[in-house]
């Protein structure tokens, strides 16, 4: 009669990704990022400005030295409107990968007292980055009124929509990596802000993409899961067409890195809780 | 019908490294894969074939020493670590309460914390919305719901996460220990609202060291030692068999609680004795004893009290006796604390030691000797008539007939 039945066994060899599980626990993901969010900006005097603020004065001192100093060229976009549709993303991934792969060992001791799927922590983390891409999203709008940045609106939101996937799809497959790697080694909380730091320079952040002529690093470039995303953006506001080989390589990317580091999450997530 | 609730040869085995680190360092890993030996590992079992029943509407006591596996198998129920061998089906939604307040953010209000607390012990937002203005008025924090937590006495968070706990309501209930927090009359909240819950037909495991609310709630008792269980049944039968077992007839104990540099002197052993000074313990029913407690004084001291305290087997406070009041020089001590006149009940009473000097305790010891009464009766002890009998204190009253 009774509809309810679960059975607990060892860890289990096949994987199984457990959707509906997730699904049924979208408030649970809703409150951690909620609160995230929340605690990330309680008691500052700014509050949720520091979310527009923070990309808003990378632009400034990249516009600084890159744009006026250094003279990297943005084809025909000003280039604090060509810097901060980089930004935009790359805050989004970088966060977003910094946050998820230190979430399991901020909530170790939830992890340690009450089941749920674990793979809603580092995915409420991303989320919160999502959070604040859109409060940058506002302000990049306004950089573009400001410097009259005529688009194709179908194309532009377009562009937004596919590359706002395009880098969550990127940013969650290492960030799920390496928070189930940071559980079993503590070395990656020391690898990760480092890692991010090299990963800026072969992102297309501060330059675009046919400005690299090193074979290496152009590979390197084009394996980079958001760099189709980035210059997707770019081409809707420039007017040009999308580069589709550049976008097929980074996405291919992106959904290699989400496979492995949702394969590896699941493969040790059983163990958390003894280890963290 | 099914029970709700089957545990099936479950084990749960561990692998201790012997360097004690919590986690491991990559380097650690590279270097054992290079000596290709795990050779300063061992295992642990802390669960070894756990196999038992639990049917809908029991409250089940799960009881045992620190390390016996209680925890463990709590986790297991809960999801939180699979077990390595064996397996659990369960036919009614469980919700586990390890701790209070999981999940608790110092930096929110009373009110963000119960939703997010809420939320993660498995409640939905509209349930949570419904039972708010209960689970406030149970807290009793209506006046900082809009107050960070950090705000909070600790007293006030307990209750406050106490109250979220206690709007659960899924079939089965695991509990550890979460009682032995708070004050008394606190405590006997939580304990009221735990028997409504049971007697509202739920299935509750309840894990604790507190024997009286243990034998209060369940009904139901496993003896869990060493990883496995000893015993499955009575509840009452589990706590004796719990304190019979588990705890040693000694007569002389060490008493190795230190004290500050500044104290005058510590008490450092403490004997067991019968009324003749012969070291002895597990008394018969009637029979005197006597504790002599070896104290050294290494400063000079004035208005020194010893004092000694009894626990009854349940936990519960039973007396508190202090000497008189001296003034010491150094030296070596002896205080003895005789009973001739009350006839306590049989079971295992802990002791408790404190040594004060002008009313500041300078050494405390809760759990510093067991003094151990017997079921047995000598024929001298001719005013007890029995020895079991409901309660603690079996000397019998005066009694007077009188026919009208």
């Amino acid at each position: 009669m009774r509809m309810y039945y679960l059975k607990i066994t060892p860890s289990k060899s096949r994987l199984n990704l457990n959707i509906n599980e997730l699904y049924a626990s979208g408030e649970l993901i809703y409150f951690f990022t909620w609160r995230d969010i929340k605690v990330k900006y309680k008691q500052t005097i700014l509050g949720f400005l520091w979310a527009v603020l923070q990309p808003l004065l990378m632009m400034l001192i990249f516009t600084f030295f890159f744009g006026r100093v250094l003279n990297v060229p943005s084809g025909n976009l000003p280039y604090p409107v060509f810097v901060f549709a980089g930004l935009l993303l790359w805050n989004l991934f970088s966060g977003g990968i910094t946050n998820s792969s230190n979430s399991m060992i901020t909530n170790a001791n939830i992890i340690k007292k009450i089941y749920f799927p674990r793979l809603i922590i580092p995915l409420s983390s991303v989320l919160g980055s999502v959070f604040d891409y859109f409060m940058a999203l506002i302000i990049f709008i306004g950089i573009m009124i400001f410097y009259k940045v005529n688009v194709s609106v179908s194309y532009f939101v377009f562009s937004l929509i596919l590359s706002l996937l395009l880098t969550t799809l990127g940013t969650i497959g290492p960030g799920f990596l390496l928070a189930a790697l940071n559980v079993k080694y503590r070395d990656f909380r020391y690898v990760v802000p480092f890692m991010m730091q090299a990963l800026l320079f072969i992102t297309p952040v501060i330059y675009p993409v046919n400005m690299v002529t090193n074979q290496f690093v152009k590979i390197l470039v084009y394996i980079n899961p958001i760099s189709g995303a980035i210059s997707l953006i770019r081409n809707s506001l420039s007017g040009i067409s999308p580069d589709y080989f550049l976008i097929g390589c980074s996405t291919a990317s992106a959904v290699f890195w989400a496979v492995l580091g949702l394969y590896y999450f699941k493969r040790t997530e059983a163990y958390f809780a003894d280890l963290a | 019908m099914q029970p709700i609730l089957e545990i099936k040869n479950v084990s749960k085995e561990f692998i201790i490294s012997h360097e004690r680190k919590p986690y491991l360092s990559l380097g650690e890993k590279l270097s054992s894969v290079f000596k290709g030996g795990s050779d300063s590992r061992e295992k642990f079992m802390a669960l070894n074939d756990v196999t038992f029943n639990v049917e809908q509407g029991d409250t089940i006591g799960l009881i045992g020493k620190n390390g016996a596996g209680k925890s463990t198998l709590l986790k297991i129920l809960s999801r939180i670590t699979p077990p390595t061998k064996g397996e659990i089906i369960s036919r009614g939604r469980i919700a586990s309460l390890l701790e209070v307040g999981t999940g608790f953010h110092p930096e929110l209000s009373g009110r963000d914390n119960i939703f997010l607390n809420g939320s993660i012990l498995g409640m939905k937002k509209k349930e949570i919305q419904e039972k708010f203005d209960e689970i406030v008025d149970f807290s009793g924090v209506e006046r900082f719901l809009d107050t960070p937590l950090k705000r909070y006495s600790s007293g006030m968070q307990l209750r406050l996460a106490f109250a979220v706990a206690a709007f659960l309501e899924p079939e089965i209930l695991i509990i550890d220990e979460v009682l032995a927090v708070g004050d008394m009359e606190f405590q006997k909240k939580c304990i009221q609202k735990m028997e409504n819950v049971s007697r509202s037909g739920r299935t509750i495991i309840f894990v604790s060291h507190n024997m009286a609310a243990v034998k209060k709630l369940c009904t139901k008792g496993i003896l869990l030692n060493g990883g496995e269980v000893k015993y499955i049944g009575n509840m009452k039968e589990a706590i004796n068999r719990y304190t019979e077992k588990f705890e040693s007839y000694e007569t002389d104990f060490d008493i190795s609680a230190r004290v500050a540099d500044d104290a005058p002197g510590y008490a450092y052993k403490l004997f067991v004795e019968d009324l003749d000074g012969l070291p002895a313990n597990n008394f018969p029913v009637g029979t005197g004893w006597q504790l002599r407690l070896k104290v050294k004084i290494t400063h000079k001291v004035k208005g020194f009290i010893a004092a000694i305290g009894m626990f009854t087997p349940e936990d519960e406070g039973l007396r508190t006796c202090w000497s008189d009041s001296y003034d010491l020089d150094e030296g070596e001590y002896e205080f003895v604390f005789t009973e001739r006149n009350i006839f306590l009940a049989a079971g295992s009473y802990k002791l408790i030691l404190g040594l004060s000097a002008r009313m500041v305790t300078f050494q405390y010891l809760e759990n510093c000797a067991t003094l151990r009464i017997a079921e047995e009766i000598v024929e001298t002890a001719t005013n007890v008539k029995f020895a079991k009998g409901v309660g603690i204190i079996l000397n019998p009253m005066e009694i007077v007939m009188n026919r009208m």
